[in-house]
């Protein structure tokens, strides 16, 4: 891999640790814009969700569940229509940016999943979740995490296309048929949000666990003393 | 092989890279509240453009079999106001003004002259439920071309008897779909799915489709947009 590393010495004491600068700033601004996009999407989308809390038909409505209105953003339909139809651009556009930064700098290899990192799932999963040795970490995402963040980029995407069939479902009338017709399209939107939120809440609790060092990373691009480098 | 550095440097190295991100900061202006509102109001503008050049005039919302349909009765009634207005139908007529070479007064029977239209297809509200309905009447585009309309006005206005108003952008009103709907399920139009005249859109979501018609006008100028939109809901609110 091509990451940039420095050598740092403490002029105090000599001591000399290495960085690695592990998260290009298009990777950064592209993750903190999402942040308070995903914020607001969901917030409003279940806003948007309450005025018709069901995915059967209107008569009779059976409504699926009460989301409480504490916990949804816009005040009313029309308020959270307008957040959910101003931040879907930035969302679209940040996803694009992030997907062609990606691809086009080479750096989607650091978290693509790819078959080669199969093997190396089943190790992690044991350690994080059997209390299984800790497998020896190469690189700066360890196969499961590439697992984790390619799958919810492919979240990310699938949550534009579904909402793209419940915004035009007349103009991308072939996306809402792929889905298996306007209803479908809107369920599979519903679920695809809780699918983000339970990335969202496992990345958080690896976050905490990880600790300082790997959080600041996320907002410098610099990474002190990574695992992968130590000997 | 690598750099070397001393730890004052690198720390004013991770200041400037999280300094770059100042930018992130610039999406809390949506949280002031002043800003609040214009900021929405330019996103919701923006899409309302997008959702005007994503429209394509020669294509058609999808139809459907008979068998598809939503019962009669299962077809929701939303109004704002009052379900029945008390509209006289035998005494109604819709006054056409603006743009048009013949404004005046137009009877049921005048407009049933041109021909009609049966189609099955989706009814999407806003609240998020969807109804497959069968529509009858007559291409408001024919309506348009019978009252002389001029066709390069931009808009399409109309009143309702329950004080409702709706607009139309000339594109839509111009699609072969969207009809003057004088009957559902091949019966005359019901007191309370706006007898004698609604609109009926495919191409629109359900809030543009108005009912209980006695008003229409073609206008290059728009004085208020519509009943819902003037508190702040989308526009162009196309499908």
């Amino acid at each position: 891999m091509s990451t940039r590393a420095i050598a740092v010495e403490n002029v105090k004491t000599g001591e000399v640790t290495e960085a690695v600068y592990e998260h290009p700033f298009v990777v950064r601004l592209c993750h903190w814009v999402n942040v308070v996009s995903l914020f607001v999407l969901v917030g409003s989308g279940l806003q948007i969700f309450r005025a018709f809390p069901s995915f059967g038909a209107k008569i009779p409505q059976k409504d699926l569940l009460h989301w409480p209105k504490a916990f949804a953003l816009g005040g009313w339909l029309g308020g959270a229509l307008q957040w959910h139809l101003t931040f879907m651009w930035i969302y679209m556009a940040t996803g694009l940016l992030y997907l062609g930064y990606q691809v086009f700098s080479g750096n989607y290899k650091q978290v693509l999943f790819m078959p080669r990192d199969v093997p190396g799932v089943w190790p992690m999963v044991r350690h994080y979740f059997f209390f299984g040795p800790k497998p020896p970490v190469k690189e700066a995402y360890n196969p499961l995490q590439k697992h984790a963040y390619t799958s919810v980029i492919g979240l990310g995407v699938l949550s534009v296309l579904t909402g793209l069939a419940v915004w035009k479902p007349v103009q991308f009338s072939w996306l809402v048929s792929m889905m298996g017709g306007f209803h479908l399209a809107r369920l599979w939107h519903f679920l695809v949000m809780w699918a983000i939120l339970a990335f969202v809440f496992g990345h958080l609790v690896m976050v905490i666990l990880h600790g300082w060092n790997n959080f600041v990373s996320m907002l410098t691009g610099w990474k002190k003393d990574p695992e992968y480098l130590s000997k | 092989m690598n750099s070397l550095v001393d730890n004052r440097k690198f720390k004013s190295i991770n200041r400037r890279e999280l300094l770059k991100l100042a930018p992130v900061v610039a999406l809390g202006a949506f949280a002031i509240p002043k800003l609040q509102k214009p900021l929405l109001k330019i996103g919701l503008g923006f899409s309302d453009w997008a959702s005007s050049k994503l429209f394509r005039s020669g294509h058609l919302a999808p139809t459907f079999a008979d068998s598809e349909l939503t019962p009669f009765s299962k077809f929701p009634i939303n109004d704002y106001d009052v379900d029945d207005p008390q509209v006289d139908v035998d005494r109604w007529t819709l006054t056409v003004s603006g743009a048009v070479q013949k404004p005046g007064e137009y009877t049921l029977a005048q407009i049933q002259a041109l021909p009609q239209v049966r189609q099955n297809t989706r009814h999407v509200c806003v609240e998020g439920w969807d109804v497959i309905g069968r529509f009858g009447g007559v291409r408001l585009s024919d309506f348009l071309k019978m009252i002389g309309a001029d066709t390069t006005a931009r808009f399409v206005t109309v009143e309702c008897a329950d004080d409702y108003y709706e607009s139309l952008d000339m594109a839509t009103a111009m699609h072969p779909q969207s009809l003057l709907c004088y009957e559902m399920y091949d019966e005359p139009l019901t007191r309370q799915h706006g007898a004698p005249l609604r609109l009926t859109l495919p191409t629109k979501i359900g809030y543009k489709q108005a009912k209980y018609l006695t008003d229409l006008k073609v206008t290059h100028v728009l004085e208020k947009v519509g009943y819902w939109e003037d508190q702040g809901y989308s526009y162009f609110y196309g499908l």
